[in-house]
């Protein structure tokens, strides 16, 4: 990260009263109960047994079934996996189509540089109930269908901006000068590009991608106006509210957060492990 | 061909795509708020301005509904994780990464899924409700959700990781030489605080309240989970004459005036206090 | 950088509200402006297609038609959750008529309200494409009214259905919206009253003014079908729904706004007021017959059902064939098997909605061996039952059903 900061791991603690000592590390801690306890319900109520295959508040007793029986609700399997069928394939094309953009505005100047900002900040600002709705009206006035295409376009279109914005981020810390070296031994254009440069920003590639999945699996708004009859996990899973959420949404949702957790704390590990070779090799 | 076309082409499809995708869809939605017509006999282009003007009388209620919720919600938000984010940047030590990391996990967890979560924990005689019913600091009819409290605690919610990521990412960036110079000088932890990193950390406080405010103010997902009549977001109506009721043009209407009324608090925002751009805290 | 200071002094409030455009800055604007503009009026001429001729077209010959469909094996039925028998996940009248037939059904329940559901297939029948289901239930109402009037169902060719000739009871087959019987075959039919939860509520109820009772603040819920919250407050006011003029709505509509605006009602349900009401969330309730008659089996039996004094409507799903449907003829053979009285009779012990077909009555009580059911007059309605329920206000053209929705949306969307 660019700036004049500290990196975090040598981050001089500020003079500090008594009282920041002991009330604000309870406060915070206070917030952080609060943040993980919904996460702790979800999970807790995976385990819960549930008499007419709904989810109920009352405790009912201990079993581990649900996870057995994941994939009972047809429906309910079937919207999983149009999400994630759409979450791998839009952040794929979001990530090719957002990294060389990303990489022109973070290296040159160019004239419709100020314009391509403009439009990537108010994709981000927009309200996403109006994104939805134009993109609705769009597909309406050209009579095009609504389902997975449609779906799929819409989340290509917000995860673009998304990939340029974390790329451009990664990028514009770099230092242009090892590319120049690796020219002034005569590598040429292509080959200092990729031999150099792309693995150092690869790490930020990836996780514009990782961001772009997550962001299109979790898609409720803009997916509910463009998705016709099509359902994705978050539509099945609001549409089933009214009846009752059969157990199987928590596990997904417990599911899908173990697997966030773990490819998180897998990339931080590969972090360290990277900063640790570096810091070795120098 | 480091020619200047370079980053036209680099940039050209996924400036291709949103312009298509994004673009031309809004200018869509234009062009539909204007029609009339109705689902049976389709709509035409009548340049019925007056959609305007009456739309926004019909759903004033709905509009102002929204921002005072998104208002309030995003103010609890900042109040409630300024501190956190300030307390893991200057006293987060080593475990830092750790402190964050707990922070965010609520991210890998579906947005729909925390929602009903609180639907769970909020119900009538839940976890919360049942307790203090049964102390009897509540009365039997007393109920949280279908009221505004439910839907301004379900979008503060959501609101907390988005908020303070930017502020924390704000606050890490702030040199720790300054605040000890202000030390030096003799200033007192406060005035530290106050004049020193509060006014630092501004940018993020910026970023945050964009990225929750605009969020929250289109949001409808909480509000119709959690709410209850009189709690109906300017979102809900959006979608419901959109998809439910087939009105286009009112629904386009709603949706310019919504994206007109938030980009111009954001341009009054930005004049008032004069920050940069959010690109940099992405 | 600055501390944050909100200046007053009249430099600043010049610098704030004078626009700092050069010339450069116009032209572009100008330009982005004289784009859109030009982009808004090429899509302003596409324009948005309406429904009306997106059907079959008038004097299309039905018969050849059917005579040249063929049995394809399987069929794509949707209907609405908890409205077929159920045992233990599986449906076995479906595994009957598979086993007689040999065509496989795919059961989908993804029906939550008629208006939801239309607004989902309506472009897909309107693009002329199928919407992927063969048979769909649908009460009566504007929805149908829209299918039928945008020729977007397939008439059904009677000569298929020998069963319901021989076993529909009237229930069935006089229909209001389908005098002659062209597209429904009614699947089941229901009363729209009350429901209350005994332990939260006094006394043997009796009257639709319970709704309108301080005494419940906040517990009471009303649908958001705006046909069945416009009715309840004609009735409440004893005006007749069927006959009721533009001038009644607003005198209901003025009720159920002051109902709301003095905070009784706790929500505008769809199909969900069951599990709020189960849930203890509520204590009285606009509800629909077969669904208490089905939670008092299923562990909620101080939930009772009353049709009040003031009376109730009827109101009637009925299975139709859209148009495009790939499978028509399987469709129409499960129709058929759906009226012989052990299926009805089937379906209907679970349901608990009003049967159409009143042989099953018999079969009920004495196969099924239960009397609870066979017995009940919101199963098998006497004739003088029926002629004492009242029907929904018809809205047949675009304009009073815009006045109707006009009334009543706002109440449930504010």
């Amino acid at each position: 990260m660019a700036g004049k900061g500290v990196s975090s791991d040598s981050a001089r603690p500020v003079r500090s009263k008594p009282w920041a000592r002991f009330v604000l590390p309870t406060y915070v801690f206070v917030v952080m109960l609060y943040t993980l306890v919904p996460i702790a319900v979800m999970i807790l109520y995976t385990f819960n047994k549930a008499p007419n295959q709904r989810l109920t508040f009352s405790w009912h007793g201990f079993t581990t079934e649900w996870y057995s029986k994941l994939f009972e609700v047809q429906d309910l399997t079937q919207a999983l996996f149009h999400s994630l069928e759409v979450a791998v394939i839009s952040s794929i094309i979001a990530t090719a189509l957002g990294t060389p953009a990303a990489l022109a505005l973070a290296r040159r100047k160019f004239r419709g540089r100020s314009g391509i900002d403009l439009v990537v900040v108010t994709n981000l600002t927009a309200p996403t109930v109006v994104v939805g709705a134009s993109l609705l009206g769009f597909f309406i006035a050209l009579s095009i269908p609504r389902g997975i295409l449609t779906i799929l376009i819409a989340h290509v279109a917000f995860n673009v901006a998304i990939v340029i914005i974390v790329v451009q981020a990664r990028v514009s810390g770099f230092d242009e000068s090892l590319e120049e070296a690796a020219a002034d031994l005569g590598a040429p254009p292509w080959i200092a590009f990729w031999k150099v440069t792309m693995p150092l920003i690869l790490p930020g590639i990836f996780s514009a991608f990782l961001l772009s999945f997550a962001l299109s699996i979790d898609d409720y708004i803009i997916t509910s106006f463009v998705a016709g009859q099509t359902l994705t996990f978050p539509l099945w899973v609001a549409g089933a509210v009214k009846v009752g959420i059969p157990p199987q949404v928590f596990v997904m949702g417990t599911l899908i957060f173990v697997s966030g957790v773990l490819i998180a704390l897998a990339s931080l590990l590969l972090q360290r492990w990277g900063d640790h070779g570096d810091t070795v090799r120098t | 061909m480091k020619s200047r076309i370079a980053p036209y082409l680099q940039s050209a499809p996924a400036m291709l795509w949103l312009g298509l995708f994004f673009i031309v869809p809004l200018l869509a939605i234009v062009s539909i708020s204007l029609m009339t017509g109705n689902s049976i006999e389709g709509y035409t282009l009548t340049w019925n301005f007056s959609v305007f003007p009456d739309s926004l009388d019909q759903y004033s209620a709905q509009l102002g509904r929204s921002f005072v919720y998104g208002g309030i919600s995003t103010l609890l938000a900042l109040i409630a994780m300024y501190p956190v984010a300030y307390w893991i940047a200057f006293h987060g030590g080593r475990r830092k990464s750790l402190f964050l990391f707990l922070l965010l996990l609520p991210f890998l967890v579906s947005f729909i899924i925390r929602i009903l979560t609180w639907q769970f924990i909020l119900s009538d005689d839940g976890i919360v409700l049942g307790t203090l019913k049964d102390i009897g600091i509540l009365g039997q009819n007393a109920h949280i959700l279908s009221t505004p409290t439910a839907v301004i605690t379900g979008l503060t919610y959501d609101a907390l990781p988005w908020m303070a990521l930017p502020i924390y990412v704000a606050l890490e960036k702030i040199d720790r030489d300054l605040v000890e110079a202000a030390g030096d000088l003799y200033a007192s932890g406060y005035q530290q605080f106050r004049r020193v990193i509060l006014p630092l950390s501004a940018p993020g406080i910026y970023a945050g309240i964009l990225l929750v405010g605009i969020s929250n103010i289109g949001d409808y997902l909480s509000a119709q989970i959690l709410g209850g009549p009189s709690t109906t977001m300017i979102g809900n109506i959006i979608q419901t004459q959109y998809v439910q009721n087939g009105d286009y043009p009112v629904a386009s209407a709603l949706s310019l005036m919504l994206m007109l009324a938030l980009l111009l608090c954001v341009f009054v925002y930005a004049r008032v206090f004069g920050t940069r751009t959010i690109q940099e805290y992405a | 950088m600055e501390p944050i200071r909100i200046q007053r002094d009249p430099a600043w409030i010049r610098g704030m509200t004078q626009p700092r455009l050069s010339r450069r800055q116009v032209m572009k604007g100008a330009a982005g402006a004289a784009l859109s503009l030009g982009l808004a009026q090429f899509l302003a001429a596409c324009g948005l297609p309406g429904s009306r001729d997106t059907g079959w077209t008038a004097g299309t010959d039905w018969n050849a038609w059917w005579r040249d469909q063929q049995k394809n094996g399987q069929f794509n039925f949707a209907s609405w959750p908890l409205y077929i028998d159920t045992e233990g996940g599986k449906h076995p009248s479906l595994e009957k008529f598979t086993k007689q037939t040999g065509i496989d059904v795919t059961y989908s329940p993804v029906i939550q309200d008629n208006a939801s559901f239309f607004s989902q297939v309506s472009p897909v029948l309107q693009n002329g494409q199928s919407i992927g289901y063969d048979l769909i239930v649908i009460s009566n109402g504007w929805q149908l009214t829209q299918l039928m009037q945008n020729h977007w169902l397939t008439p059904l060719d009677h000569s298929r259905m020998p069963n319901f000739q021989k076993y529909a009871g009237t229930v069935a087959t006089k229909l209001a919206y389908d005098p002659h019987l062209t597209y429904c075959a009614v699947w089941q039919a229901g009363v729209t009253a009350i429901a209350y939860d005994e332990r939260q509520v006094d006394g043997p109820v009796d009257s639709i003014e319970i709704l309108f009772d301080p005494k419940y603040k906040g517990k009471i819920g009303m649908l958001s079908d705006p046909d069945e919250l416009g009715t309840a407050g004609l009735l409440a006011l004893g005006i007749n729904p069927q006959t009721s003029t533009y001038a009644d709505w607003k005198k209901s509509a003025a009720l159920l706004t002051k109902q709301r605006d003095d905070g009784l009602v706790r929500q505008y349900y769809d199909n969900s007021y069951i599990k709020a009401l189960e849930d203890g969330d509520l204590a009285v309730t606009q509800a629909y017959s077969g669904d208490i008659f089905q939670a008092q089996n299923s562990g909620y039996p101080h939930l009772k059902f009353v049709i009040p004094k003031q009376g109730a409507v009827i109101w009637r799903d009925n299975m139709v064939i859209p148009y495009h449907a790939e499978n028509p003829v399987d469709a129409i053979e499960w129709i058929n098997f759906a009226y012989k009285p052990e299926i009805a009779a089937l379906i209907a012990d679970w349901v608990n909605y009003i049967c159409p077909v009143p042989a099953a009555k018999p079969i009920i009580a004495d196969q099924l061996d239960d009397p609870t059911v066979a017995n009940s007059t919101l199963v098998f309605p006497s004739e003088e039952d029926l002629s004492r329920l009242k029907e929904y206000p018809v809205t047949e053209t675009i304009k009073t059903h815009d006045e109707w929705v006009g009334l009543f949306d706002p109440i449930i969307q504010s």
